[in-house]
């Protein structure tokens, strides 16, 4: 039986790749991936406890999560394909300014 | 070593490996394949924490539906601007550090075995009829709800693609 550190270290790790993705890159699809793979680390980890204290809880609350994050990347892409109608690449050097 | 821990730490291994390769390709469509492989190695994960259900609904929501719609809009996005120029030196070394700095965290915090209280006697099913079950009866004003809010993102991204806000 694998220890439930292990499991939490990896999700820790996941999250801090995904943590440095959203600060390193400034193409803002790879920002919402790196945001996705933080839910990600957050679904294991949840899922991990779940299962340690034998309660059923966590996993609803990880298809919860599931669903809402697909929701939200949905919103977020057509927000991008919104922006790329005014400027041509959507960097995040390129969206900072209020102005259109 | 047992099959347990030997898939354990491959699906680990694989996972961080292609995490890291996520956020650092250069092109968009190579972080959104490694994405895949990583979202299926977290359906790895779960199947080792006995999740089955949840296993199969993160293959199907977020392996085939989530990436598949970042693939679309890389696709619609012109292909050349996907492409990001070289990476400024103080964001690699600024997100190295915090990279660094949490896994340290993780790790020191990991050391002694988390605390946790009495489990009951009787087994966890991860199975469908165990998840679906409270989803329907206790936890169904949460259900509702998920459904209308995608239900909105849905009118949100309708709205959001219109050309010409004037226009029906």
């Amino acid at each position: 039986m694998i220890p439930l550190n292990h499991y939490l270290l990896v999700s820790g790790l996941l999250l801090a790749l995904g943590m440095a993705g959203v600060v390193l890159r400034r193409n803002t699809l790879v920002i919402l991936m790196s945001i996705e793979m933080m839910l990600n680390a957050a679904n294991l980890a949840v899922v991990a406890f779940s299962r340690f204290n034998h309660h059923i809880d966590g996993q609803i609350l990880v298809f919860f999560i599931l669903a809402i994050a697909a929701a939200e990347v949905a919103v977020g892409l057509a927000m991008i394909v919104a922006l790329s109608r005014l400027r041509r690449w959507v960097g995040t050097n390129e969206v900072a300014t209020l102005k259109t | 070593m047992d099959l347990q821990r030997a898939l354990f730490w491959i699906f680990s291994l694989v996972m961080l490996a292609s995490g890291l390769l996520v956020i650092t390709r250069r092109r968009a469509v190579d972080s959104a394949i490694f994405l895949i492989q990583l979202f299926l190695c977290t359906a790895g994960l779960f199947l080792l924490l006995e999740a089955f259900f949840l296993a199969v609904v993160q293959v199907l929501v977020y392996a085939g539906a989530v990436v598949v719609l970042f693939l679309f809009v890389i696709m619609l996005l012109e292909p050349d601007p996907t492409t990001e120029s070289r990476f400024p030196r103080i964001a690699v070394f600024g997100s190295a550090a915090l990279a660094a700095a949490l896994g340290l965290a993780f790790l020191l915090l990991l050391r002694k075995p988390v605390i946790l209280p009495d489990a009951p006697v009787e087994a966890l099913q991860g199975d469908l009829q165990a998840v679906l079950k409270p989803l329907f009866t206790h936890n169904l004003l949460p259900f509702e709800l998920t459904a209308l809010i995608i239900l909105s993102a849905m009118i949100g991204v309708v709205l959001l693609s219109k050309q010409d806000l004037n226009k029906p």
